[in-house]
């Protein structure tokens, strides 16, 4: 039986090959996403979730404190104390700045008229990062100028900005895990689809159900190639974005690959499941795209932060499985994390995997009969 | 005479609706056996049933002696089928689907390869070989997808309006290659629409409605019917049909 499948996957192979169009797609996709996406997007941040930590507790800090949190840019979360707890904090994407204040913040001001404020900013989201740091700032600098007004010295408080993971706020560790999301997603449902839907349409799906080829079989062998050209075009996206975009995978590469396969089974299995009720190549591309493209552009939350979405749209999110999958990637890839920081994520991620694959495998050989 | 096929008051039931009622009928070794009935009579599902396709509602029925009930896996080796849409991929070669095919019957290579050359030897298509199938003429195409659906030397061969499409000449020619499968065994089971193909049948049976309405040689039937061809004799009966294409 097994020299079956072979010949069955060798065949689906020659339809990839032979088919000029969908090689131009399929390969030539992550190439132009990636540079396609080479522009950076700026969008408004509101009640961005920062910490603050006052070491110094006086009046003067008290009072700065009192205006970030008032600013309708920052959630103040918890006041964190030690740098264990903040270090932790950014590394789990919980906070997206930090504003530290140092001992005798409003003694040395007085006295030395110069008093700076450690202010670290995640700049994995660039844009978020630079936004966020600049709102701040802002607010510092007007709270000097009140201050100054009136005094003979200047006092100068001065923000020290460090920004954390993306030090020279490239764009390029934003949307490369943003493009992997997308393009294996892409591939993985729409040519699955199609690939089956254009069985149905030359008549030759019939021909195989008759034969004592298994069902699962043939579900195998084509989802297969798919499977295979995705892993490939992971590494080829990985590859390009070491050698043009100096963006290597800080993390394990091993995680990275386990996590990316779980993704693109999960949306094979989506590519099945759409593939059932489309009868001709048209509408199953249709549905792909309207279907899955879409949502995973709008709502992974790399193109548009989905803490600032709507509470509805928030859980719609949470339903999309790139949503889950690019932040396995930013973690493994940008931050250098390990598995405990994603175990929740991938958690999910397999329950997917294995809920859509179960419901797609069986809803196929049920429709088939 | 053996039989390849046998059914018992077989019955598809789809809700309330009964697409096959009770359909009883026999089919020999090496017969070439006719199966025809207006759109929405039931053909299709009836050979459905008999391909291990779908599951019928009640009554018996064996192919090639195995259970349409029990035995799905056993039949489908067994057979052999050809569909309107010819069944061949466009975009591989003749030699890649002759090799697809026999592969999934579970051929060896060494049989592949004895059987391509004898069937490209057959079919004159020897220079053909390594030609896209979408490059061959429909005519062509048609008698490449028969000879494949039988590379495997099934018993029985089930074709659903096969000719479909092209000049009677080339029908004439496809039914050649039919007959001589059947001088050699394999039974021939086909649906079709065009009457004069209803001749070339040894036996033929016209569905209505869900049901068989008569089953006979064509000389038979058109005795029966007082009618000088099958295509009168098909008129008169399919005219009191109640269904049609939906």
């Amino acid at each position: 039986m097994h020299s079956q499948l072979i010949t069955f996957i060798k065949k689906e192979f020659l339809h990839v090959f032979r088919d000029r169009k969908t090689l131009l797609m399929l390969f030539g996709l992550p190439i132009a996403q990636i540079i396609l996406f080479g522009f950076a997007l700026s969008n408004e941040v509101k009640d961005s979730k920062i910490v603050v930590a006052d070491y110094s507790k006086d009046a003067v800090t008290t009072k700065i404190i009192s205006k970030i949190g008032s600013s309708k840019y920052f959630n103040i979360q918890q006041s964190l104390q030690s740098a264990d707890e903040l270090q932790s904090a950014f590394k789990k994407g919980v906070i997206k700045m930090a504003v530290i204040f140092p001992q005798n913040f409003g003694n040395d001001l007085i006295h030395t008229n110069k008093v700076t404020i450690q202010v670290i900013a995640d700049a994995s989201d660039p844009n978020l990062a630079t936004t966020v740091t600049n709102y701040v700032t802002n607010i510092i600098n007007d709270y000097n100028a009140e201050l100054t007004n009136g005094n003979v010295q200047p006092l100068q408080i001065v923000p020290e900005v460090k920004m954390l993971y993306n030090p020279e706020l490239r764009g390029a560790p934003n949307f490369v895990p943003g493009v992997m999301a997308l393009v294996l997603m892409l591939v993985c449902t729409m040519m699955t689809s199609v690939a089956i839907v254009k069985e149905k349409e030359l008549g030759t799906m019939e021909i195989l159900l008759v034969s004592p080829f298994k069902t699962i079989y043939i579900i195998i062998a084509k989802l297969a190639p798919n499977l295979i050209i995705s892993v490939v075009n992971l590494f080829i996206i990985l590859i390009l974005s070491s050698v043009f975009l100096d963006l290597q995978v800080k993390g394990s590469v091993l995680l990275l690959t386990f996590c990316s396969m779980l993704f693109i089974l999960t949306s094979l299995s989506i590519g099945l499941l759409l593939s059932i009720n489309a009868q001709t190549q048209q509408s199953a591309m249709t549905a792909s795209l309207m279907g899955m493209m879409l949502p995973t552009m709008l709502l992974t939350g790399f193109l548009f932060p989905i803490e600032n979405m709507p509470i509805v749209m928030q859980v719609l999110a949470n339903l999309v499985p790139s949503r889950w999958y690019f932040i396995i990637v930013k973690r493994v890839m940008l931050k250098g994390l390990g598995f405990s920081a994603v175990w929740k994520e991938t958690l999910i991620l397999s329950a997917m995997c294995f809920f859509l694959f179960a419901v797609s495998l069986r809803k196929f050989k049920t429709r088939l009969q | 005479m053996e039989h390849v096929i046998k059914t018992e008051k077989l019955t598809k039931r789809f809700g309330d609706f009964i697409a096959c009622n009770e359909l009883s009928f026999e089919v020999g070794k090496g017969e070439i056996f006719g199966f025809l009935g207006a759109n929405g009579a039931g053909k299709t599902t009836a050979m459905r049933m008999l391909c291990g396709l779908l599951k019928p509602t009640s009554g018996k029925a064996s192919v090639a002696g195995f259970d349409v009930f029990t035995q799905t896996e056993k039949i489908k080796m067994s057979i052999g089928y050809m569909s309107q849409k010819f069944s061949l991929y466009d975009d591989l070669t003749v030699a890649e689907n002759i090799r697809f095919y026999a592969g999934i019957y579970g051929m060896r290579t060494k049989q592949i390869k004895e059987k391509t050359k004898e069937l490209l030897d057959e079919l004159g298509l020897q220079n053909e070989e390594k030609t896209l199938v979408s490059a061959l003429p429909l005519g062509w195409k048609q008698k490449l997808a028969f000879s494949v659906s039988i590379v495997h030397a099934p018993d029985i061969v089930f074709l659903d309006e096969p000719t479909g499409g092209v000049d009677p000449v080339t029908r004439r020619q496809f039914w050649d290659l039919i007959y001589h499968a059947a001088d050699k065994g394999v039974t021939v089971f086909v649906t079709t629409h065009y009457m004069d193909e209803a001749e070339y049948c040894n036996r033929v049976s016209i569905m209505v409605d869900g049901v068989i309405a008569a089953l006979d040689s064509p000389a038979n039937l058109k005795h029966e019917f007082n009618c000088d061809n099958m295509e009168d004799v098909f008129y008169q009966l399919a005219r009191k049909a109640k269904r049609s294409d939906g």
